[in-house]
């Protein structure tokens, strides 16, 4: 799954008619078909030969064949292909042609298309109707990225793609095949940072500084409390996950990454972690304390909105944050960002230690007709220009760096960025919610429960580590480690 | 004329029975195959036999679900006909009798109009309308008024023991216009004659209501019972789109709809989700046979 603007099970009208028509005309499909609606394979589609390698050609692509572009158009909007990447493909190629194609509901568009045996070439699978990528590997229909991590980057040929990326993207786009090798399959492209958000301008105003341990951080919630504004919040509508994030970033700080190094790979015991108890029980008391009751009842554009009034003080998210208020954000508010603050000096991650990830996936599929030409794709993608491009275009960082260098981010990208950067090597991610949505689920559900009062951290750990332990067991779960 | 007969009947059946075997049947036919495989959507699914039922057995928001449903089974068609008969009762024989003629209360065209409104509105609508009406701060349609009056708000979505009940009264709001309009056309057609003779009798509105007007409806109740019945089977788009965390606080409100989407869109188990929709199929048959079994009594010929 990409992290992005986009919220997975968040359903509003539009989505949900856009379903239902997507299921009336689906299932009378299935039954012209038959029983053909389950089965997969098809014809082998006949892929197009190699060209010669060369130095602007290192992948050794056919120089004049065509390649299919799927663009989820979701936060990001299909701008940055159609204006940034798919020209520099063809400036690049130009005998090729390139067919661009954008949705809303990537799955909807694919399945069929995987099902026929006739899948395109480079696809943005990304959004709330993304294909599994387990479910890819396991069927063998995604392209093995070895090649293009090892090729030349456009923009320096002296170094390898992989070597102009932020550590750690290729290895979260890892998976382990069916004959247990572990490859690459996955670019993630965006960087994505997250923390709690606060307003510069409120916080100056006041004369409050941004707290870096727990005494500082309740401290200033009661002066917060004080003033009337509520200090912390989060949507339990349809935004809980940001929280649960909260949780776990904390996790991670006292316990160090390991812990959810064990929450991803399903380790016995791994959500009841003292850790993970630790975390949940000090937030349980944010929740009790400085948050408010009504929060479960919004949506995440509310409470988003009640921080932009000046209602609400710190607001957990990634930070596409900033681009998506950026409508309702007043002038002088300056997002910024701060780590989530240590819970005890015992903790073993430092006080700036952070979560950060490549989001938005992008694959290239292996029996698409030209596969070399979608990597090829992903290459250009990952220059300087493509990136600059990228960051240009929807003002978000790449998970090339380059890309970004110099470039004058707004106040909120800014400030991920520099914190990101002090981080240094202290910056951990977790993957279960990608691998295992209905896992993300549960600790949606319990999470709100116990941030709302309703069970303490005991009750939480338990019963998302009962649904771990059922997707364990469970046959048809395709699992994965990390 | 005898001889073309079959030829003549196939022609005509031939078409509307493809197109229901093709849409209709052959469709559900399959949703009982693809529950008995762990088919994610992408590769070839497996047959599994009644594994998928067998796990329904031990899946709490199942459980849930099918709780909540008989809730809804019992209190919406209740809720919904009483007040729908109430009205339509108000609305057409209700007011003072002119001329030997009983009318409706004062203005009753106009209410009929807008007693109709919330059909007109499609359900999505009408579920995001009601989230502005229940929202649990300063800016809710009741909350709004409850906290100008320094009044604590009421967590309409958000109780736990209160949601399901606010979905309800939703889908209740949503169903009165229609059957207020169903039962007025059912009352419309009771002869007069039956209500002046009883008048004449000495009967009061009430025993005008209980003693004449309900039997005289009972076939049109009926009708009402099992469609409101089949409506407590769906509720899907109102619970999507209202409730808290799509069916929540923590299953407080999901409905079989509900769970079969999120296993069959969120989490790909397109099989698991099968074996609640025949679930599910076997729940609405088995309650549309029961009323109709249950309920049959000699209508009143008139």
């Amino acid at each position: 799954m990409s992290i992005t603007p986009e919220h997975p099970t968040a359903l509003d009208r539009r989505t949900v008619l856009r379903r239902a028509a997507a299921v009336g005309l689906a299932v009378p499909a299935a039954g012209l078909l038959g029983a053909c609606a389950t089965s997969g394979g098809g014809e082998e589609n006949e892929q197009v030969s190699g060209g010669t390698k060369s130095a602007t050609n290192p992948l050794g692509i056919k120089e004049d064949a065509p390649i299919e572009v799927i663009i989820f158009n979701g936060g990001y909007g299909e701008k940055y292909a159609t204006d940034v990447h798919e020209p520099l493909y063809k400036r690049a190629f130009p005998k090729s042609e390139v067919k661009h194609q954008a949705t809303q509901a990537v799955s909807t568009v694919l399945q069929p298309r995987f099902a026929g045996g006739n899948p395109p070439e480079f696809v943005n699978n990304s959004g709330e109707k993304f294909l599994d990528f387990g479910a890819l590997v396991n069927d063998g229909q995604l392209q093995d990225l070895t090649e293009l991590w090892d090729a030349p980057s456009v923009h320096d040929p002296s170094k390898k793609v992989r070597d102009t990326v932020i550590p750690g993207i290729v290895e979260q786009g890892m998976f382990d095949t069916a004959d247990g090798q572990r490859k690459p399959y996955v670019l993630y492209y965006v960087s994505t940072v997250y923390g709690i958000w606060y307003s510069g301008k409120l916080f100056k105003d006041n004369g409050w500084t941004a707290p870096t341990n727990w005494e500082q951080f309740t401290a200033l919630c009661e002066q917060i409390k004080a003033k009337g504004i509520t200090p912390y919040g989060y949507a339990g509508a349809n935004a809980a996950y940001y929280q649960w994030n909260v949780i776990l970033t904390q996790a991670a700080k006292i316990g160090g990454p390991d812990v959810l190094k064990n929450i991803d790979n399903l380790e016995d015991g791994a959500w009841k972690q003292e850790a993970v108890l630790q975390a949940a029980a000090a937030w349980a008391e944010i929740g009790a304390k400085y948050s408010d009751k009504s929060f479960e009842g919004l949506k995440h554009t509310d409470v988003q909105l009640r921080q932009n009034q000046g209602k609400l003080a710190f607001y957990p998210s990634g930070d596409w944050l900033e681009n998506e208020q950026k409508k309702d954000t007043p002038a002088g508010f300056t997002y910024q960002l701060m780590p989530v603050p240590s819970l005890t000096a015992s903790d073993k991650l430092p006080a700036n230690a952070i979560r950060a990830a490549g989001g938005e996936g992008y694959f290239v599929s292996a029996k698409s007709k030209n596969p070399r030409g979608g990597m090829e794709y992903m290459r250009q993608m990952l220059s300087q220009e493509g990136a600059r491009g990228f960051t240009e275009t929807v003002g978000a960082a790449t998970v090339v760096p380059a890309g970004s260098e110099g470039y004058q981010f707004p106040p909120g990208v800014a400030s991920s960025q520099a914190a990101l950067k002090a981080a240094g090597a202290n910056v951990f991610n977790m993957m279960f919610d990608n691998w295992y949505k209905e896992l993300d689920t549960e600790a949606r559900t319990a999470t709100n429960e116990l941030m709302f009062g309703r069970i303490n951290a005991d009750a939480f750990a338990e019963r998302i580590q009962k649904r771990a332990d059922a997707i364990k067991k469970d046959s048809s779960v395709t699992k994965f480690k990390r | 004329m005898r001889h073309g007969k079959y030829p003549f009947v196939i022609g005509f059946l031939f078409v509307p029975v493809t197109l229901y075997v093709v849409f209709v049947i052959a469709p559900y036919a399959q949703a009982f195959q693809i529950s008995m495989t762990n088919w994610r959507g992408l590769s070839a699914p497996q047959w599994v036999g009644f594994d998928n039922y067998r796990r329904l057995l031990d899946d709490g928001n199942f459980w849930k679900a099918i709780q909540h449903h008989g809730v809804l089974l019992l209190a919406l068609p209740l809720i919904t006909i009483a007040i729908a008969l109430f009205f339509a009762f108000l609305l057409n024989v209700g007011g003072r009798s002119s001329g030997g003629q009983r009318q409706g209360v004062w203005g009753s065209k106009f209410y009929r109009v807008v007693f109709f409104f919330p059909q007109v509105l499609a359900v999505a609508i009408i579920a995001v309308l009601f989230q502005m009406v229940y929202r649990p701060n300063e800016s809710g349609l009741i909350n709004g008024v409850l906290m100008k009056l320094g009044l604590d708000p009421v967590l309409f979505l958000i109780k736990p023991n209160l949601a399901l009940w606010s979905i309800l009264a939703v889908l209740v709001w949503q169903a009165v216009g229609f059957y207020v309009v169903l039962f007025s056309a059912g009352m419309a057609s009771i002869p007069t004659e039956i209500y002046e003779a009883a008048e004449m009798d000495g009967a009061t509105r009430v025993t005008l209501f209980f003693r004449v007007t309900l039997p005289l409806l009972w076939d049109t109740l009926q009708v009402a019972w099992v469609y409101l019945g089949i409506a407590a089977f769906d509720a899907f788009a109102i619970v999507a789109v209202l409730s808290v965390d799509s069916g929540g606080p923590d299953g407080a409100t999901t409905v079989l709809a509900m769970e079969i989407y999120r296993n069959a869109f969120v989490y790909s188990k397109y099989g698991y989700a099968s074996a609640m929709g025949v679930a599910l199929f076997f729940l609405t048959i088995t309650f549309a046979a029961l009323t109709l079994r249950l309920s049959k009594r000699e209508s009143v010929e008139y």
